[in-house]
């Protein structure tokens, strides 16, 4: 059929299957806007791009489908930036689409021209300049691809506004050929051999699941597997959600800012069996010495993890799902009774203080979390921001399961909470949303206060307000000798007035006691709503 | 550190060489030399990269190749195994007292000379690496004017070849 490309773009999204785009308009982006008109996806209008990134990202983490966001050529495109890099860090599969400017007019310094596909090289599985109307369908078909599959990853598709405007002969390609681009899904059998004998011989087995578990669905296997041959489970940040918070078998959050009982685990062990992480330097700073007590097996899909940040005994290349439940299959439990104990009793000396001790004119952010965990049921999911919120969040909050704890992990962007908050409402409507937030990133991305009131998205919010960076100011506290410089937010709104400037209502608590009743009245309708806690800028989160 | 030689077939597309320099140098890696060309087939060219470091950058160097998606193929090329080659151009000041030296010089390398001039001798010479360094070595007591070259290509020795759908023979 005759297209032009503009039409073939929302052709060939449908064909891709989205339902919801995220974006902000422009001019060199108008033809696809107008031929969205007659589309049926569902486009959702935030107030700044970087935010439509963002909400692409929650969306994508939400549902395990790949987001979508738009944006015009220039600004708009460079917007998206810190967005892209975001979802890139955190392995989030992500198409973002930018208008360009005429095909002949690149390369001339005109009206909103940004060399995106240059800047953008560093933080993207793959980008496309499209030059010829005729590649649109493939180059569309080949980002969708390579977005969601092996490693996830963000793609930017640039398109000239010339090239949307043309009319051409619309095909959708059925296959997908990239030379370069084969992923490995399926693990050795002789690795997975190998690691089920050593687990058979470990006398003090980890297993540490990262972000990969959730993105290969692969929470059932690993449970399976931990149940039947009792190894305990600590979690990175991203890979939160993979076993229950409640599970006995779960140590919690490893690293600079995890507890004492999974910590100690890792460094007591004598196998260390790390699924779908990348051995970030906040989770496992200190692989060196890890790896000298502990024999090492790393089960990934993206081979250049595998090596690059910790020495490997056993690694295997592929799927953390299928390699998992081959090995389930196959793998005894070794003789663990002693080092079961040892956990038992490391996590009842250590264990995770939530802090209910009632102090007065401030709120223990670690009580909020934790009574937020029994009140609001096992279908919330929670958004945080970055910073000492989102330690505390990652810390307290107790998850039930898979892709209910949205966080940046990797870049750690402010103002990444509220719009991922957005898009994980739109991509599971039915389920609570609570987005959690320091005073500083709050205001990072409030103006998507906006989108919220647009589509009518019942989002609660929390804002620990210290009146401080707070994450930068314990930093400056304990290598700076308390020298605070810049981390002081003097001037910070009534944030309930602001909320009530949208039409939404909110409340402040000053102390630990008003907490469960201002939780039960956040949660008392699907209305959005501000709850603004008073929090000690001395809390720490170590 | 040692010099490592990687043979890397990619997709013929602009911005590739972009793309593959842009990695080394977020990467931190160290370019020796960098040269590419079209294959036997158009849509596929070869890069031979040489890059300075120890075993493990040159197995992240792989890697993280590897990870772009126009990068087909990647073989390290063993230094018995192979042959390399580079073209260097040499301006060389030669007045009539020394220009019959360095024709001496050349005869013995094997080179030749490409432009004459009162002054200088612009001399080419294609060999491996060490030839070239002791040519270049040579011709300094002459005063080396401008030196211009290529960087190191290679290819395998005997019947292996390296191909997109190939596996060596």
């Amino acid at each position: 059929m005759k297209l032009t490309g503009a039409q073939a773009i929302t052709k060939a999204l449908e064909m891709e299957k989205v339902e919801v785009i995220f974006g902000y308009p422009g001019a060199a982006i108008c033809p696809f806007y107008d031929a969205l008109v007659d589309s049926k996806i569902r486009h959702i209008l935030t107030r700044h791009e970087q935010g439509a990134a963002h909400a692409a990202n929650g969306y994508a983490r939400v549902t395990g489908r790949t987001g979508v966001c738009v944006a015009t050529s220039g600004p708009g495109a460079t917007n998206l930036i810190t967005g892209i890099a975001t979802a890139y860090m955190d392995s989030i599969p992500m198409v973002a689409i930018t208008g360009q400017v005429s095909t002949e007019l690149i390369g001339r310094d005109v009206f909103q021209e940004a060399d995106i596909t240059g800047a953008t090289e560093p933080f993207c599985k793959h980008n496309y300049l499209v030059k010829k109307v005729q590649d649109l369908p493939r180059i569309i078909r080949e980002a969708f691809h390579i977005a969601s599959t092996g490693r996830p990853g963000p793609v930017l598709i640039d398109i000239p506004v010339d090239i949307q405007v043309k009319e051409f002969n619309f095909e959708y390609p059925g296959n997908v050929e990239i030379k370069g681009y084969k992923p490995n899904y399926k693990g050795h059998p002789v690795q997975i051999k190998k690691i089920a004998e050593a687990i058979k011989k470990a006398k003090s087995p980890v297993i540490c699941a990262g972000g990969g578990v959730i993105n290969a669905n692969a929470t059932g296997e690993l449970q399976e597997l931990v149940e039947k041959c009792s190894i305990p489970v600590t979690t990175t940040l991203m890979g939160i959600g993979s076993i229950p918070s409640r599970h006995e078998l779960n140590l919690g959050m490893l690293g600079s800012h995890g507890l004492y009982a999974a910590n100690h685990a890792v460094h007591n062990a004598d196998l260390l069996i790390i699924l779908g992480a990348r051995v970030g330097d906040r989770a496992m700073g200190t692989a060196a010495k890890i790896a000298e007590k502990a024999q090492i097996v790393h089960i990934d899909i993206d081979p250049a993890e595998i090596g690059k940040n910790i020495g490997t005994s056993i690694p295997v290349v592929g799927d953390v799902k299928l390699i998992l439940k081959e090995l389930a299959a196959i793998a005894e439990k070794g003789d663990v009774g002693s080092w079961m104990e040892r956990i038992k009793k490391t996590k009842k000396d250590h264990p995770l203080r939530d802090e209910d001790g009632a102090e007065a004119n401030t709120v223990k952010p670690q009580y909020v979390l934790s009574i937020l965990s029994d009140i609001a049921g096992e279908d919330t999911i929670v958004a945080t921001e970055v910073g000492q919120n989102q330690i505390w969040a990652a810390n307290h909050y107790r998850i039930a399961g898979p892709r209910s704890f949205i966080t940046s992990g990797g870049l750690g962007t402010m103002g990444y909470g509220l719009p991922a908050a957005v898009g994980a409402k739109v991509g599971n409507p039915k389920a609570r949303v609570v987005a959690v937030s320091g005073d500083g990133s709050f205001q990072m991305s409030m103006q998507e206060l906006g989108t919220i009131k647009q589509e009518k998205l019942g989002i609660k919010i929390i804002v620990f307000n210290n009146s401080r960076l707070g994450m930068v100011r314990e930093i400056q506290k304990l290598k700076y000798c308390g020298r605070y410089s810049q981390v002081y937010l003097e001037s910070n709104p009534d944030f309930v007035k602001l909320v009530g400037a949208y039409g939404f209502k909110g409340e402040v608590v000053s102390g630990n006691s008003q907490v469960k009743d201002a939780l039960k009245r956040m949660f008392s309708n699907d209305e959005p709503y501000l709850l603004e806690c008073i929090v000690d800028p001395e809390e720490p989160t170590m | 550190m040692a010099k490592h030689t990687l043979s890397v077939l990619v997709e013929n597309h602009a911005g590739v060489l972009s793309r593959v320099a842009g990695l080394f140098s977020r990467r931190g890696f160290n370019i020796d030399s960098l040269a590419v060309g079209v294959t036997e087939n158009p849509d596929i060219s070869r890069m031979t990269i040489v890059v300075d470091g120890d075993d493990y950058t040159v197995e992240q160097v792989g890697k993280q190749l590897n990870k772009l998606i126009d990068v087909i193929k990647i073989k390290q090329l063993d230094r018995h195994d192979s042959v390399s080659r580079e073209l260097a151009l040499i301006k060389v000041t030669a007045t009539a007292a020394t220009r019959a030296e360095v024709i001496q010089i050349v005869e013995i390398f094997r080179a030749k000379i490409v432009d004459v001039s009162k002054n200088t001798l612009t001399i080419e010479i294609s060999g491996g690496t060490d030839k070239v360094a002791a040519l270049e070595d040579m011709l300094k007591q002459f005063g080396i004017k401008e030196i211009v070259r290529t960087g190191t290509i290679a290819i395998e020795r005997g019947n292996k070849y390296i191909r997109v759908n190939n596996e060596e023979e």
